[in-house]
């Protein structure tokens, strides 16, 4: 069964690259643009992992990871967070609302796809 | 043979001499070669304190009372071992505030008071009248004795006459007419007398050299020398007693108090305060009087108990008045010359007295007493009188007459029931009621005007009703039962034995009460009542004395400002013109200017004008006049806080310290507020780094992804290439405007923008911006109308500014409608006085409560597909608009489109300045 | 201290001296019957203290000025 990868973000100059990036991997890719249209996403595709940007439209990522680690539907989801606010402080945020990696943006494409992909092959 | 025509010419031969030194040495004064300038002048000129009462008087006392006639001497004897600390510091004080009677300083000290300095002139005539009245019976009657030679026969009966036919009369008419000649010769006031003080000296010479004349011719002549006297006076018992310590005045209490009063009386009887203080030349010569008026004392007084002695053996029936022996004694020898020469003695003795004594009180009356009440009275108009030295002077002979004419009444009242001591210690009483107000009021701050008052009168109506009222009852004016069984018949109020007390004599007795009444309420009213900052800054004055005019410079205090030129003719009234010029003249030099017209208009020449004022007439009549003058401010605070005590210096520290701890919490406060200031800055600096981070991270990520793709994928199809390098490009357009609107915002912001102001017409840069923007428009197919009403005033503004806004309005709007169902339409019109442009698109529209936060840095509305903006647009658009003087709005809601619109004034206020930086709030 | 302040004390020391000679009870120690010279004792003690005090006087405000 191949991969379901769902993008997040409100940037599509950033949302091209990714799902590029993800369709050359050889996983499905949806995307959602928005915090809301990210739940949906999720309960429609039932994803193996989601990027997630932090600064998104109606709600943000924080509190979509929040959501989506409070419905036990979505045990084995994993969450990469991705933000351009790079402080120590969101890092740890991040991690404590229950993102499996966070990833600032710049980023290298490579280390993006190798976590990924780490994330991907780990125990569930 | 003395017949009395000799005897008037002789005494008027003598008061001719005495005028003729008295003239002569106010000629070497003129001259600048003062002949008083001497301590031996002062020294013998001190000696006023003995009077006919010595004369005569000891030598009665000591026959009744054996050397209890000595306490009178041996008081100042001993005063005089204090005068170094307490005379010298009055002498001070009175030369620096120019201080001319007992009354002023009583009066200065406590805040020149008026009322203070009336009550002290009171006090003292009616005091020292009865000594007055002393002399003229002293003088008469030993002039009526010496008439009689070679015949001893006692004047007796002499005040039934009327007053034509009294010799006292004509010596009280004689006196008045010599001194006003002495005191008040000159029109000016002020300058000491230094002829009189000359012809006081010789006086004293006169009656010392008298004095031991008769005392060797009765003592060597008429007996063996002093042990011879002693030894035939022992024959008789009662002479033996009298001889011996035994007799001496009764009992020790008295002798003491005796000591008392004499060391009160001869600092502060007015004729030895006009001698020892107003007429001192020069402080230094207290030295030598120090020890010299005690030994002319001693002098004086050595041959007093051997002429008693002798004049008791000789006279043995009774019949002769001791007070008289010193006449007498000569007389009943034959010893005609030396009889002469005794009454020129005792005439000396009683003019002596008299002269000064009248012109210091003179001074007071003038001064403190009718100046004061003359002053009170506008209609008579004294502050514009010309020259009223001439009037000063008028009144001050008045007073002369008028005193003279008082005592001269009292001899006529009571004189002749008295003893000569007895009288002369009526008034010693009367004027050691002074000591404790003047005595305190140079050493104790704290006293205040209010207790000094309080003992004073206290002091004064013991005196009265314990010693003036029982000598009235002896003279048969009053009921002797008054004085034998107190008033009613209350034994406990009779006046000699005041609650009871005996065992004292009369004298002593009232010393006793009045002073304690006088120094309890001085001392009680005092620490009860509150000084004012007048009266604290007197005393500041007089008790640091010594300090301040051995330290000239320091801040005077002074009661307002004035010029010299308003102050010279007002003390020129006073002192007469020419000599109030003079001073005023010395003075400005003394202050380092060559004219009167060149001193500054200070406090200091206030100060000066009342003291030169003060000299003519009392201080505190003085500080009225210049107060008319002055625009008074009553003593600021820092200027009292300058001068006074110990305790309102800690006062003043702690007011000081109270206004630094103020001064710290405002500073704290201002800090605080700082701080907090500082990190509200430094959170939004942070925020807007953190935005302006992100904001640059988001292009960033994009391109750096969009190129590892490019580099990593060599296969990629070459329409994905081309859409992957359109990303590039795009973001990297984005990340430029980006940039470039950060620092247009921060030079917005920090007012280092570049404004080229300039007349707009408004209709022409909204064509502009129009056709700057119609490309984007027509790649989207959005339709753009403009609509304008007619042509528009010009308004004052930045050309490409305002095309930046422009522009920023229509590409958002663009951004925000729909593809080619978009409509925009820009409109600028006449409104409200200023030109206004609407902006309206038909886009999705902005919720109420985003209508605001659009304008802010960095908040964007999200539009799914639309290139996202750098969201420094609206807020720049904002502040370019706010700078030229107007406003920028927003008018819109959710599905009906969005009116951004901006109105323009026409008369633009000039801008905060071209180039100035424009304060940014917070 | 200065000269000025000294001689002040001295004289007030004088003073004090003065007022204890010529007072009771030490002047009353001479108030006795006995001949000096002629001259009865209080008479000649009273004008013997007086005479000593002035010239202590003298002697304290004369000294030469050092």
């Amino acid at each position: 069964m191949r991969e379901r990868i769902l993008i997040v973000d409100d940037e599509p100059s950033i949302v091209v690259p990714l799902e590029f990036l993800m369709r050359r991997e050889g996983w499905d890719v949806e995307v959602a643009a928005d915090g809301v249209a990210a739940l949906e996403a999720v309960a429609r595709v039932a994803p193996n992992l989601v990027i997630l940007d932090v600064m998104l439209p109606k709600m943000n990522g924080f509190e979509v990871c929040e959501r989506l680690r409070a419905d036990p539907r979505w045990r084995g989801l994993r969450i990469l967070m991705l933000t351009a606010k790079g402080r120590e402080q969101e890092v740890q945020k991040g991690l404590d609302v229950g993102a499996d990696a966070y990833v600032t943006k710049p980023f290298s494409t490579r280390d993006l796809v190798a976590r990924i992909r780490g994330l991907l092959g780990g125990p569930r | 043979m003395l017949q009395g025509w000799v005897i008037v010419a002789v005494s008027l031969a003598y008061l001719g001499v005495l005028f003729a030194i008295a003239t002569f040495g106010d000629r070497r004064a003129e001259a600048g070669r003062s002949i008083i300038a001497n301590p031996w002048t002062y020294a013998l000129s001190l000696a006023v304190y003995c009077t006919t009462w010595t004369f005569y008087g000891s030598v009665g006392r000591a026959a009744s009372s054996g050397i209890g006639f000595l306490p009178v001497y041996l008081g100042p004897t001993l005063m005089v071992a204090l005068w170094w600390l307490v005379l010298r510091k009055i002498i001070r004080i009175s030369k620096a505030y120019r201080i001319t009677s007992i009354a002023d300083l009583v009066a200065s000290r406590y805040g020149k008071s008026q009322l203070l300095g009336g009550l002290v002139t009171v006090i003292a005539v009616v005091g020292v009248i009865p000594y007055i009245s002393l002399q003229l019976k002293a003088i008469s009657g030993s002039f009526s004795i010496l008439l009689r030679y070679p015949s001893v026969v006692m004047p007796g009966g002499g005040t039934d006459s009327p007053p034509f036919h009294d010799h006292a009369f004509y010596i009280a008419i004689a006196l008045a007419a010599f001194t006003i000649l002495f005191g008040t010769r000159h029109l000016d006031v002020t300058e000491r007398h230094e002829g009189l003080v000359a012809a006081i000296a010789f006086e004293s010479l006169v009656k010392l050299l008298a004095f031991l004349a008769v005392g060797a011719f009765v003592t060597y002549g008429v007996y063996g020398g002093v042990g011879d006297i002693f030894r035939r006076a022992a024959e008789s018992p009662r002479l033996r007693e009298l001889a011996s310590a035994a007799g001496a005045g009764g009992s020790w209490g008295n002798w003491i108090l005796l000591t008392l009063l004499s060391m009160l009386s001869v600092m502060f009887l007015p004729r030895q305060f006009q001698i020892s203080v107003v007429e001192n030349v020069d402080e230094d010569h207290l030295r030598k009087a120090i020890w010299l008026f005690p030994l002319y004392l001693l002098l004086i007084n050595l041959f007093v108990l051997p002429v008693a002695l002798g004049g008791l053996m000789i006279f043995a029936d009774g019949q002769v008045d001791a007070d008289t022996f010193v006449l007498t004694l000569p007389m009943a020898r034959r010893a005609e010359g030396l009889a002469l020469f005794a009454y020129l003695g005792g005439l000396s003795a009683g003019t002596g007295m008299v002269i000064v004594e009248t012109i210091a009180l003179s001074t007071m009356v003038c001064n403190d007493l009718v100046m004061p009440v003359l002053l009170r009275m506008r209609s008579l108009r004294l502050n514009e009188r010309r020259d009223v030295s001439r009037l000063l002077v008028s009144i001050r002979r008045l007073a002369i007459v008028l005193i003279l004419f008082l005592g001269y009444l009292y001899f006529r009242m009571a004189g002749e029931a008295y003893a000569l001591v007895a009288i002369g210690l009526i008034s010693f009483a009367a004027v050691a009621q002074f000591a404790p107000a003047i005595l305190g009021g140079i050493y104790w701050r704290r006293a205040t005007r209010a207790g000094a008052f309080a003992g004073l009168l206290a002091g004064f109506a013991a005196w009265a009703y314990t010693l003036a009222l029982p000598s009235i009852a002896r003279s048969g004016w009053l009921s002797a039962a008054f004085v034998e069984e107190g008033p009613f018949g209350i034994a406990l109020l009779r006046p000699q034995q005041l609650f009871g007390l005996t065992g004292l004599d009369g004298t002593s007795h009232a010393l006793f009460w009045s002073l304690l009444a006088n120094v309890g309420l001085y001392v009680g009213v005092s620490l009860w009542t509150n000084p004012r900052p007048e009266e604290l800054r007197q005393a500041a004055l007089f008790v640091d004395v010594l300090e301040r005019t051995a330290a000239p410079e320091r801040t005077r205090v002074g009661p307002g400002r004035a010029s010299a030129a308003d102050l010279l003719p007002v003390i020129g009234r006073f002192l007469g013109p020419g000599r109030a010029r003079e001073a005023f003249l010395a003075y400005a030099r003394r202050r380092g200017v060559g004219t009167i017209d060149e001193l500054r208009a200070d406090a200091d020449v206030v100060q000066f004008a009342e003291t030169q004022l003060a000299g003519a007439i009392g201080s505190a009549s003085a500080r009225v006049i210049v107060s008319s003058v002055v625009k008074e401010e009553p003593p600021g605070l820092d200027e009292v806080m300058d001068i006074l005590d110990e305790a309102t210096q800690v006062r003043a520290y702690s007011r000081q310290l109270e206004q630094k701890q103020r001064e710290l919490e405002t500073a704290t406060a201002e800090l605080r507020a700082a701080n907090a200031r500082l990190q509200e800055l430094d959170r939004l600096k942070d925020e807007f780094m953190s935005t302006v981070t992100h904001e640059l991270r988001t292009p960033l990520t994009s391109i750096r992804a969009v190129s590892e793709i490019l580099l990593d994928s060599p296969e990629i199809a070459p329409e994905e290439r081309e859409r992957f390098l359109a990303i590039i490009v795009k973001e990297t357009e984005r990340l430029t405007r980006l940039i470039n609107q950060t620092l247009d915002m921060a030079k917005i912001e920090s007012g280092s923008a570049e404004w080229h102001t300039a007349e707009l017409d408004v209709q022409e840069i909204v064509r502009e911006a129009v056709d700057a923007t119609s490309q984007l428009f027509r790649e989207k197919g959005v339709a753009l109308s403009v609509r304008t009403a007619g042509p528009l005033p010009p308004v004052r503004g930045d050309r490409d500014r305002l095309m930046q806004v422009l522009i920023n309005l229509l590409s958002n709007a663009v951004k925000f409608c729909p593809p080619t169902a978009g409509r925009v339409e820009v409109r600028a019109e006449m409104a409200a006085g200023a030109v206004r442009v609407d902006v309206e698109d038909n886009g999705p529209g902005i919720p109420a409560r985003d209508h605001e936060a659009i304008f802010e840095r960095f908040k964007r509305l999200a539009v799914d597909g639309q290139p996202a903006g750098s969201g420094l647009g609206l807020a720049i658009s904002r502040r370019i608009v706010e700078h030229l003087g107007g406003r920028l709005w927003v008018d819109s809601d959710v599905g009906r489109g969005s009116i951004f619109s901006f109105a323009l004034p026409l008369e633009t206020p000039a801008p905060a300045g071209d180039g100035v930086p424009a304060r940014i709030a917070g | 201290m200065g000269r000025a302040d000294a001689t002040g004390q001295r004289l007030a020391a004088i003073f004090m001296m003065g007022c204890v000679l010529l007072n009771h009870p030490i002047a009353s120690l001479f108030s006795r019957p006995v001949d000096l010279g002629g001259i009865p004792l209080p008479y000649a003690y009273v004008f013997f203290a007086w005479g000593l005090v002035i010239a202590l006087m003298a002697w304290v405000v004369e000294r030469p000025r050092d």
